[in-house]
C-alpha cells in the first residue's frame, strides 16, 4: 500500500499557504509539481559534476556524459523502448511535434498526401501541420470527437486511406478521454501509414510500452511527469530516425564538418544540436526513478479512484449545476475534468477558486478546435496527481458554491 | 491580499448580469472588429456606426468572455455611444493609464502623464464613474487583459471608420 500522505510531503511547494489558505494544486496537466528529490539531483548535479558533454575529456565532463546518458537509458526503459539511441531529448513536447513535422514530414510529404490528426489535439499537434501544410500542400485530415468525448472512429478507413501519418494524442488535455492507441495503430499500418503518439498526458499518469502501442513515434514531457521543465522526449523507432534528415543544425549533431559541407552525427545526436539540458536530463530520471518506486500500476490506480471521486462528489454536491465533459466512465479517463459550472465564466470561477489557494485552469487549454466541437468558449479544469487526495476535492466542490454566490442572476 | 469584493463591485455584476448594447449591427455599413484573449479564448466583436460628423451613432457589443471582459465592455459602449471618435480615442487612453496606473511592472510606467489621465477622467463626464468601478481589476494582473480586450477591439474599430490622418 503506497503512504500517499507521505508522498504528498515529498513537494516542497505543496507545503506553503496561498493566499493564506494552503495550496491545492489541480493544475497538473498544465505542469506537474516536482519532488524534493528532483529538486535536489539537479543542484547536486550543478554542485558536483557539472560540465558540457560529449566533449570534455577530464573526470567530471565524463560524469555529465554519463549522466545524460543514463537518463537517456532510464526514459528508453520506462516506455520499453528497445533502445535507448532511440530517445531524442528536446526542449519540450511540442519541439518533438515540431522535429516530426519538419525532418520527417518535411522528407516524407507532398502534394497528395494526407496527415489524419484528430478534434482533441493539442495546438502542439495542430498548428505545426498547418505550417507544414501550407508549404508542402498535402491535406490534413480530421477524426471528430463525439458527445461522449470518444473519438468517432466510424469513418476511420476512409481517413487513413491515403494518408502518409497519424498524429494523435493517448489522452485528451480537456476531456481526459484515453484513445485506444494499439487499434489506432494497427489501422494506421494496414493504410500504410505511421503512427505518431503525443504521450504528454500519458506517459505521466499510465504505465507506457511503446512496443505494446504499435508506436512509430512517441512525444512527452518532462514537467508534466515530476521533471523540470526545459526537456521533453521524441522517441521512434531506429530505422526511422535513421532515415530522418537533422532538425537543427550546430555543434553536436555533427561527425565532420568542411567549407563544402558536413556529415551528421549517429541517432540520437543527429537531432540534438548544441549544448543539451544535463541538469534537467537528470532531474527527469529522478522523476522516473520516483515514479518507478511508486509503480506506475499505482499511480494509476490512484488516479482512477480519485476521479472517480472527484465526479461522484462534484456531481452529488452540485447537481445539475455542473457540467463536466468527457466520458462519464472513470477507467476510460484519466484525471483530468474539464467542467463549466452555474453558468459562471470559468476565468471567474478559477478567480473565486484562487482565493481559497485552488489552482486550475481556465480557458481553451490549447484545444480551441475541440472546444469549438463541445460548443463552449473556454471551462474550467482540473487535473489531479499522486499529491492530490479526496479533501482537495471536497474543497473544490466547497469553495464552487461561492463562485455561485457572487454571480446568480 | 486583496478581496473578490475589489474586482466584483456591483456595478460590475450589473453590467455582467444586463449588458448595455449588446447584439449586432448590419455591417456595413458598420464598421466591425473582433478582439480575442489568447490566453483565456474570450473574443469581443464591436460594431461601430460613425457619421459624417465623426459621431459615433450606435455601437454594439457581441462575443463571449468572462465578466470582467463583457463588463467592461458594456460600459464602454454606454460611454462612447453619441460621443464624438476624439473623446473616444481620448477615453480609451485614459482607461488604459487606468489599468496600468498600480502596476508599474506589467505595462504602465506609473508617470505623471498617467495620473493626469485619470484626473482627467474624474473631472470628466460623470458618466465615467461606472468605468471608476474597474480600478480594482489591477489588484489582480492577469485579468488586466479581460478588462482591456473590449477598449483595444474599439480602437481598431475606431481606426477603420475614422483613420488618424
Amino acid at each position: 500500500m503506497t503512504d500517499w500522505a507521505a508522498i504528498k510531503a515529498d513537494f516542497p511547494v505543496l507545503k506553503q499557504t496561498a493566499n493564506g489558505a494552503p495550496l491545492v494544486y489541480l493544475d497538473s496537466g498544465n505542469t506537474s509539481q516536482k519532488p524534493q528529490r528532483v529538486i535536489d539531483a539537479m543542484s547536486n548535479y550543478y554542485e558536483t559534476i557539472n560540465a558540457n558533454v560529449h566533449r570534455g575529456s577530464y573526470d567530471i565532463a565524463v560524469k555529465a556524459t554519463d549522466a545524460i546518458e543514463g537518463a537517456r537509458q532510464k526514459v528508453a526503459a520506462f516506455i520499453n523502448a528497445p533502445s535507448s539511441i532511440e530517445v531524442v531529448f528536446t526542449k519540450n513536447a511540442t519541439e518533438a511535434l515540431n522535429l516530426v513535422a519538419r525532418s520527417w514530414g518535411g522528407a516524407n510529404l507532398g502534394e497528395g498526401d494526407a496527415v489524419v490528426i484528430s478534434e482533441m489535439e493539442h495546438h502542439a499537434n495542430i498548428v505545426p501541420w498547418h505550417m507544414l501544410a501550407s508549404e508542402k500542400g498535402f491535406e490534413l485530415r480530421w477524426i471528430s470527437v463525439k458527445d461522449d468525448g470518444h473519438l468517432d472512429l466510424s469513418n476511420l478507413d476512409e481517413l487513413l486511406d491515403g494518408a502518409k501519418l497519424l498524429s494523435i494524442t493517448a489522452m485528451s488535455n480537456v476531456l481526459g478521454t484515453l484513445n485506444p492507441i494499439h487499434r489506432l495503430a494497427e489501422a494506421a499500418h494496414a493504410h500504410g501509414a505511421l503512427i505518431a503518439v503525443d504521450g504528454s498526458q500519458y506517459v505521466p499518469h499510465l504505465a507506457t510500452d511503446v512496443q505494446a502501442m504499435g508506436a512509430d513515434f512517441l512525444i512527452f514531457t518532462g514537467h508534466k511527469m515530476l521533471g523540470p521543465m526545459g526537456i521533453g522526449v521524441l522517441w521512434a523507432r531506429e530505422e526511422i530516425l535513421e532515415a530522418m534528415p537533422p532538425f537543427l543544425g550546430g555543434g553536436e549533431m555533427i561527425l565532420n564538418v568542411t567549407k563544402e559541407g558536413f556529415t551528421t552525427n549517429e541517432v540520437p545526436w543527429k537531432f540534438e544540436a548544441g549544448t543539451p539540458m544535463v541538469a534537467e536530463a537528470v532531474g527527469l530520471a529522478a522523476a522516473i526513478d520516483y515514479l518507478n518506486e511508486i509503480g506506475m500500476d499505482e499511480v494509476r490506480k490512484h488516479e482512477v479512484e480519485l476521479t472517480a471521486y472527484a465526479l461522484r462528489t462534484l456531481k452529488e454536491r452540485h447537481g445539475d449545476k455542473i457540467t463536466i465533459h468527457g466520458p462519464s466512465e472513470p477507467a476510460e479517463r484519466g484525471g483530468v475534468l474539464s467542467f463549466v459550472y452555474d453558468q459562471v465564466h470559468p476565468h471567474d470561477v478559477a478567480q473565486v477558486l484562487d482565493q481559497k489557494g485552488i489552482c486550475v485552469r481556465a480557458g481553451h487549454h490549447c484545444a480551441k478546435p475541440l472546444l469549438r466541437t463541445l460548443g463552449v468558449p473556454a471551462t474550467s479544469r482540473v487535473s489531479l496527481y499522486i499529491y492530490n487526495d479526496e479533501s482537495d476535492i471536497d474543497l473544490l466542490a466547497e469553495t464552487l458554491t461561492e463562485a455561485s454566490d457572487i454571480f446568480s442572476f | 491580499m486583496p478581496g473578490l469584493e475589489d474586482l466584483y463591485r456591483e456595478i460590475i455584476l450589473d453590467h455582467y448580469r444586463s449588458p448595455r448594447n449588446r447584439g449586432e449591427l448590419e455591417s456595413p455599413p458598420a464598421v466591425k472588429t473582433e478582439g480575442f484573449n489568447p490566453l483565456c479564448g474570450d473574443e469581443i466583436i464591436v460594431y461601430i456606426d460613425v457619421d459624417d460628423d465623426g459621431l459615433i451613432t450606435d455601437i454594439a457589443i457581441g462575443g463571449q468572455g468572462c465578466s470582467i471582459s463583457q463588463s467592461s465592455a458594456s460600459m464602454m459602449s454606454a460611454a462612447v455611444k453619441g460621443q464624438t471618435v476624439p473623446y473616444a480615442r481620448r477615453l480609451i487612453g485614459a482607461f488604459k493609464g487606468l489599468m496600468s496606473i498600480h502596476e508599474g511592472e506589467i505595462g504602465g510606467d506609473g508617470s505623471e502623464a498617467d495620473m493626469g489621465i485619470e484626473l482627467s477622467i474624474d473631472s470628466g463626464d460623470t458618466k465615467l464613474g461606472d468605468l471608476e468601478a474597474l480600478k480594482g481589476v489591477v489588484k489582480f494582473p492577469v485579468r488586466i487583459k479581460c478588462a482591456t480586450l473590449g477598449w483595444n477591439t474599439l480602437a481598431q474599430a475606431l481606426d477603420e471608420a475614422s483613420p488618424i490622418t
